[in-house]
């Protein structure tokens, strides 16, 4: 019992590193948000997009879609960090994260949305432009706020779901929690770190876990 | 009626429309003039709501041409949001906006496509609502009303672009029979006042006392028109004769 606290609560070794997981926070917090807002947003637009019903576009963003939600997302930071250097084209970890998981949340998020702009009953297009409205201001004014009230859940556990991801930044030495741990279990010869991490992402992410239930009881639909 | 001699307010010329290979309108003639309630009747999948549905442009018509205000609007270069703001359209099934209340129903185009101010739309919009008796209720969500005050909060919504025409298509086919009467008498309202009127109904007892013309449909051409007293007395086709027997029994 004694050489479990011994090895992953070693309170020296937690000392020591434990300003380096602070570091790590901030850095995945930063991450976490520039991935949620930009691949929320990119998500959005393409579904938007969709709607418009050209062809060629909509063939594209399917393609999008299902290539990104297909391929692992630590594929999908190696290819862009490790891979795309030899065609000349060279990101930061940082951009590279950030890039691979924003495209990683976009594809879910568009199908996401997607699924709710149709689900809006046909009646209610028909209403918006029977009173002249043009299609950007029925999406807008009428299919919209109907069609994310049903995406607001899925949203948030798709959000948190690639929250978690920014772990997989570790891979393209980007210093977030989990690559600090790395680091100090390494020169510490002791797990303790690691443990450490664990506990930062509880402090991080229990709350947000705590936000998607209140979301899904909020948002749910009173029929 | 007025104004039989002046030149219509909407005339449908030769109007065609195809689903894949079903032709469902097979070269529609058909005029109104200022003032006019024409009532379109006829066994489902007659084509009576694709017409009425063409005429704002729902449905792209395949061929033939669309006459309003002095213009064709099946013409490419028709400004689509100017021609609907001018024809109002009420739905069978209301249509309202469900995450607004009725007055923001109402106020949506109002602000939105005539670009009023939001006080002064919202104002338009209780007015509207008053002339279907539904003043109080601006607040009121479309799930908290009957389906008679919504179908009364829909033709408000109509009724606020000040249109020059109204197509009703099937306005009371989904209410329960007691609340028919609210929105009837709305219509016979908008008569008093004048409003041109293009209505697709079964509701026969209403056509014979307000209407000014029926026009009876059948696979997808008229059959006939006139004024009710003609259509639904004895001396009709004996086809219009038994489909008025047949929806007046059900």
């Amino acid at each position: 019992m004694a050489g479990l606290v011994e090895t992953f609560f070693n309170v020296e070794v937690m000392a020591q590193y434990a300003p380096k997981i602070i570091e790590g926070m901030g850095i995945t917090v930063v991450l976490a948000a520039v991935v949620v807002v930009s691949g929320l947003v990119l998500g959005f637009v393409l579904a938007v997009l969709r709607a418009l019903r050209f062809k060629v576009l909509n063939a594209l963003i399917v393609l999008f879609a299902d290539v990104f939600r297909a391929v692992p997302p630590l594929v999908i930071l190696i290819v862009i960090y490790f891979a795309l250097p030899t065609v000349g084209i060279k990101f930061s970890g940082f951009v590279s994260a950030w890039i691979g998981l924003s495209l990683v949340l976009a594809a879910f998020a568009e199908e996401v949305v997607w699924a709710g702009i149709l689900s809006v009953p046909r009646g209610q297009w028909e209403a918006a432009r029977a009173t002249g409205l043009s299609f950007s201001q029925g999406m807008r004014w009428v299919i919209l706020p109907q069609a994310l009230r049903l995406t607001v859940a899925p949203l948030t556990s798709r959000a948190i779901v690639i929250t978690k991801n920014t772990a997989l930044a570790s891979v393209v030495a980007v210093g977030e929690i989990l690559y600090q741990a790395q680091a100090g279990y390494s020169f510490s010869y002791n797990p303790s770190p690691l443990t450490l991490g664990a506990i930062a992402y509880l402090i991080l992410f229990i709350p947000l876990v705590w936000l998607g239930r209140w979301v899904e009881t909020r948002f749910a639909w009173k029929r | 009626m007025s104004g039989q001699s002046e030149a219509p307010l909407l005339e449908i010329r030769a109007l065609r429309k195809s689903f894949g290979t079903t032709e469902v309108l097979k070269g529609i003639d058909l005029s109104v003039v200022r003032g006019e309630l024409v009532f379109v009747i006829g066994p489902s999948g007659s084509g009576k709501s694709t017409l009425l549905r063409c005429c704002n442009r729902l449905e792209e018509p395949s061929a033939g041409e669309i006459w309003f205000e002095g213009s064709n609007i099946l013409a490419p270069s028709t400004d689509l949001n100017a021609m609907r703001r001018r024809i109002g359209m009420v739905f069978q099934s209301f249509n309202l906006y469900p995450h607004l209340n009725a007055r923001d129903n109402v106020a949506l185009a109002l602000i939105h496509v005539l670009k009023r101010p939001r006080d002064e739309a919202h104002a338009q919009a209780i007015e509207a609502l008053r002339k279907v008796g539904l003043a109080e209720r601006g607040d009121a969500k479309p799930g908290e009303l009957s389906g008679g005050q919504q179908q009364r909060v829909a033709i408000a919504r109509a009724l606020a672009l000040e249109p020059a025409i109204v197509l009703f298509d099937e306005p009371t086919s989904a209410l329960d029979p007691e609340l028919v009467g609210s929105v009837l008498a709305v219509l016979r309202e908008l008569r008093t006042a004048g409003m041109t009127m293009m209505v697709v109904s079964h509701e026969m007892g209403f056509a014979r006392g307000a209407a000014d013309r029926v026009v009876f449909m059948e696979s997808g051409a008229i059959l006939d028109q006139g004024p009710p007293d003609r259509i639904f007395g004895p001396n009709a086709p004996a086809r219009i004769r038994d489909f008025v027997a047949s929806v007046e029994h059900r």
